[in-house]
């Protein structure tokens, strides 16, 4: 178990002739021992090269990475002491379940009865004792998973797992068994875990602290109740959330937001540097149609079971509301917004209120 | 319209598929809900032609089409993997079913145009397919399974591979798109949430067979049995095996616990039951008409939003979905509250309880 | 219903049927019958039972033969697939460099088997070839058209060289299947050269080497055209493998009789072998898959 310090990471794939050439942009980052971290993102955004960077498969064109203060940065994956859980399960197929995980100690020379002892505590952690003598082989993609993260939690003094979106090819109903599992673990064990995903639930429910990355850059890194609460940028906003944030053009007026002839009272005022866009984000969590407030256009509702989902329109830009399973959608509605929910942007940024 | 009557389909020993009979109508959705190896595919297998049943049979618009390939059909298909002519423009991969049926050149470009449109896939047609990301091949491939015109478009975890947030997009599209076609849509998918959204009608399987089939609000809503009532229900759903006992459900591992049994099952007879209800109508406060079971808190999961609340309650695991930020350690005791008018009700083998029937011989 | 289903079936595979009893089945059924009589040329033909039989598997040339072949067979075996699986993990996975050892590699199968004998009869002539003068420059007694060692020696190089190839492509096939996180996940567990090859390789090679075994064993069964170019089975009965005493009987003494009853147990045992070794591998991997 270590703490992760990346220091002025940077790295392009193919030769730099300009700042768009690093597939990742200048990191500055430290994540301490034993904390839950998930890098959320959508492909392409340089999750995975990061991920690749901490485990030592690609080394940066700029910039440090030290596990526990220990300059790293040049060393190869197995001189690292990580372990990796990867999207599609990687198991030894003529192995049985205990053989699998006694191969990372066996291979570093382990005492035979430490090992037998270290793997029937592994085998009892997942719940794969009664697997323990079959063949890896034979078993579902979600055991296989499973045996994998085995293997990485059986080195006791392994650095931190790092996670390549595990749950890709695993059945709903098992996700939610394996990552509550994996949360568990987490909580008794407390390894340093990274988790790359470009799942908002799997992030946000695995981790403390979630990365969110869009083109090479960090936008964000906060708490989920940070991301849900108060995106920094306008792409967190509707990145997270489920649909996401609604983001109308306002102008400002101290404590007032002017929204196409409408108004809409602010907590407080607020105010954004004269040449810059500003926006209104709000939830669609935080959206209550009733009888008051800006006229909502409705274009469809979705019932998705335990909520509604109104799609529409205000002021000629799409917005989404929630209503709940047994509430009401009025057939003219109009939208009021939680004040205390509402956040404002400037050219994408989040802008405080000035209270 | 196609039919299936009576589908069986094994191999070797195992059966994929048992007792399948459907009838889809023209301008339909129709998911089929299940998890892996539930039979999903073989069953499109077989009604796009590639395979052939067993026994039992496949009627396309009245005429037995049981043994006729795929080639003669008139389906279009579209799978996980984005599959598109890689030495082609989208516009050429939109257009190669009408080419292949040779269409006159100007129809081929009005479909291609319209479908593109459809699709948001206008600013990309000189494009080759690889340059594109995930998202935009997928709606190739959806794009020219629509350009075909055919009569069945078969869809089979179209979006499985794709980010998180491109789903919900597509998700949100896909409805529109079927509704412009007259064709009949058979769509394959593991997720509840996606069946829910897309609408239409849901057959659920499971072990290859289907559980149920019919509206895909009333399936989720009024499931016949219980495996149904899991298939559909993500987070899962709860459940607990209880015992009837005059006006109350004494659950197995009850302790002298009770629940009252809901208005509508009074005049149930007495003996073993199921019990279920989802994790979002399962309650942290107390409210009106609702019965309480203690339970001890595993872990505590939060999206920001929402927590999702795992929990042991008499020797059950539950989930628990409540609005807000609830961080429970785990051990801590906690009282569950179950409003009675959320909670169904299974016999024991498995069926659900009919209200009405109870209703009536009370 | 299922009745008729089966009986269409069949008669869809009629037109494959009839080609393979013109193909094998009537041409076998020709030599079973020469194999129970004994004919003195003028297509006359006297029953005799099994009394080639008898003659074939008690007559020392024969026996020897056989004992030829599995000794040729065996060492062959025993080289190329332990020489194709080095190659082919030596070869570079992807890229430019890939593709060029892919051609070199399928060279050697592109030449017409007799094209092979010449041109090793000729390589390995101790006075011009450059193999046998090399060797004998370098002090070794070599004349394959002498000596049986020196004899053995060249057909087994012949072969080597000639088939080693293939099972270099079939292994390469197996390698490039097996997904880099695999190797990423091996280096991750601190996982020896030798353990990645026998956990990681070995296992996704396995189905292509069975068919590899497979292949090279039926192969230098039937090897004929090849040492009978080079050294005519001589020295003396030195290198007559199966086949080409086959050809001598039948051939050379005209023992039709002899040399019928010679191909079927000849055919017998490939068939034996093979279903042997195929069921046997098979099985296996149903245990383990059940396991």
């Amino acid at each position: 178990m270590a703490e992760i310090t990346l220091d002025g990471i940077r790295h392009a794939y193919g030769p730099v002739r300009g700042p768009d050439d690093y597939a990742l942009k200048t990191l500055d980052h430290v994540w301490t021992d034993g904390g839950a971290f998930a890098l959320l993102g959508p492909s392409g955004c340089g999750k995975t090269t990061l991920l690749n960077i901490i485990s030592g498969l690609i080394t940066p064109t700029e910039g440090r990475i030290l596990f526990d203060g220990k300059d790293v940065t040049l060393l190869p994956p197995e001189a690292r002491n990580i372990a990796q859980v990867f999207q599609f399960p990687v198991v030894y197929d003529t192995m049985t379940v205990a053989e699998n995980l006694a191969f990372p100690l066996k291979n570093r020379g382990v005492k035979k009865a430490d090992v037998r002892a270290r793997v029937a505590t592994i085998l009892e952690m997942l719940d794969l004792a009664a697997l323990a003598d079959r063949k890896a082989a034979s078993l579902t993609a979600d055991l296989k998973q499973k045996i994998s993260l085995g293997r990485g939690m059986v080195r006791e003094n392994v650095a931190a797992i790092l996670f390549d979106e595990p749950l890709t090819v695993i059945d709903p109903h098992l996700k939610w068994q394996l990552r509550s599992q994996l949360k568990r673990l987490h909580r008794e064990f407390g390894h340093t875990m990274v988790y790359v995903t470009h799942d908002q639930t799997e992030a946000l429910t695995f981790a403390d602290t979630v990365v969110v990355m869009v083109e090479g850059e960090v936008v964000q890194v906060g708490t989920p109740e940070e991301l849900f609460e108060r995106p920094r940028h306008t792409f967190v906003g509707y990145f997270i959330g489920s649909p996401g944030m609604n983001v109308f053009p306002v102008r400002l007026d101290g404590a007032t937001a002017h929204l196409d002839g409408e108004t809409i009272d602010l907590p407080a005022a607020a105010s954004a540097p004269p040449s810059a866009r500003t926006e209104l984000g709000i939830r669609p969590e935080f959206v209550t149609l009733g009888e008051t407030g800006i006229p909502f256009t409705i274009t469809r509702v979705d019932d998705v079971g335990r909520e509604r989902i109104v799609h529409g329109e205000i002021a000629g830009r799409p917005a989404s509301a929630i209503v709940p399973e047994e509430g009401e959608v009025p057939a003219m509605p109009r939208a009021t917004f939680r004040p205390d929910r509402i956040n404002l942007y400037a050219d994408d940024w989040r802008i405080e209120f000035s209270s | 319209m196609l039919e299936l009557l009576e589908v069986e389909k094994r191999s070797g020993g195992a059966v994929h598929l048992a007792d399948i009979s459907l009838r889809l109508l023209p301008g339909t959705l129709n998911v089929l809900l299940g998890p892996t190896l539930s039979g999903k595919t073989s069953l499109m297998r077989i009604m796009a032609g590639l395979d052939r049943p067993s026994s039992g049979r496949i009627l396309a618009d009245d005429m037995d089409v049981t043994g006729v390939p795929v080639q003669q059909r008139d389906v279009a298909m579209v799978y996980q993997q984005f599959i598109n002519y890689p030495a082609m423009t989208v516009f050429e991969n939109i257009a190669s079913p009408m080419r292949i049926a040779r269409k006159p050149k100007a129809e081929i470009e009005g479909t291609v145009e319209r479908v593109a449109d459809l699709l948001k896939l206008t600013p990309y047609l000189r494009r080759m397919p690889l340059q594109l990301s995930g998202g935009q091949q997928q709606r190739t491939a959806l794009a020219r399974a629509l350009a075909k015109n055919a009569r069945l478009v078969l869809l089979d975890e179209p979006l499985a591979n794709l980010d998180y947030k491109l789903r919900e997009e597509l998700r949100a599209e896909l409805p529109k798109i079927f509704a412009a076609s007259g064709a009949i849509f058979v769509y394959a998918t593991a997720e509840p949430e996606e069946a829910l959204l897309l609408g239409g009608n849901t057959a659920t399987l499971s072990q290859g067979r289907v559980t149920q089939f019919g509206p895909t609000v009333d399936v989720y809503r009024r499931p016949n049995t219980l495996i149904t009532a899991r298939i559909f229900a993500d987070p899962p759903l709860n459940v607990m095996a209880v015992e009837k006992r005059g006006a109350a459900f004494a659950p197995v591992e009850g302790g002298g616990r009770q629940i009252p049994v809901p208005p509508a099952y009074e005049g149930l007879a007495d003996g073993p039951y199921h019990i279920a209800i989802r994790p979002h109508h399962v309650t942290l406060a107390t409210t009106d008409g609702a019965a309480s079971l203690p339970a001890t808190v595993i872990v505590t999961e939060i999206t920001g939003s929402e927590s999702f609340v795992h929990l042991k309650t008499l020797g059950e695991n539950w989930v628990l979905l409540a609005h807000g930020i609830h961080d429970l350690p785990p051990g801590r005791p906690v009282e569950i509250h179950l409003p009675l008018r959320h909670i169904m009700v299974f016999d024991a083998d498995g069926a659900s309880v009919d209200v009405g029937a109870v209703r009536k011989a009370a | 219903m299922t009745k008729t289903e089966n009986n269409r079936a069949w008669f869809l595979v009629l037109p494959v049927l009839i080609l393979v009893a013109m193909n094998a089945i009537i041409p076998l059924m020709t030599v079973v019958n020469y194999s129970v009589q004994e004919t003195f040329g003028d297509n006359l033909f006297f029953w005799s039972g099994t009394s080639n039989y008898v003659a074939v598997l008690t007559s020392e040339r024969f026996i020897h033969a056989l004992l030829r072949q599995f000794a040729f067979t065996g060492i062959i075996l025993l080289i190329e697939i332990p020489l194709g699986v080095a190659i082919a993990l030596a070869m570079p996975r992807s890229g430019v460099w890939s593709s060029v050892c892919l051609v070199l590699m399928a060279l050697p199968l592109l030449i017409p088997w007799n094209v092979v004998g010449a041109m090793w009869n000729i390589f390995a002539l101790p006075d011009i070839g450059l193999l046998g003068w090399g060797l004998n420059s370098l002090g070794f007694n070599y004349n394959y058209t002498n000596q049986p060692v020196s004899a053995w020696f060249t057909i087994v190089l012949m072969d080597v060289w000639h088939w080693t190839s293939l099972v270099v492509l079939l292994a390469f096939a197996g390698l490039r299947s097996i997904d880099e996180a695999y190797y990423r996940a091996a280096k991750i567990d601190g996982a020896s050269r030798w353990a990645v090859f026998r956990y990681i390789q070995l296992p996704k090679m396995r189905q292509v080497l069975i068919i590899a075994v497979l292949l090279r064993f039926i192969d230098s069964f039937m090897i004929y055209t090849e040492p009978f170019v080079l050294t005519g089975g001589g020295p003396g009965n030195a290198t007559t493998l199966l086949s080409i005493d086959l050809v001598k009987a039948a051939l050379g003494e005209f023992n039709l009789g002899i040399a019928a009853a010679m191909s079927i147990i000849y055919f017998l045992m490939t068939l034996l072998v093979c279903w042997l070794f195929y069921t046997l591998m098979t099985q296996r991997d149903a245990r383990e898959n059940a396991s």
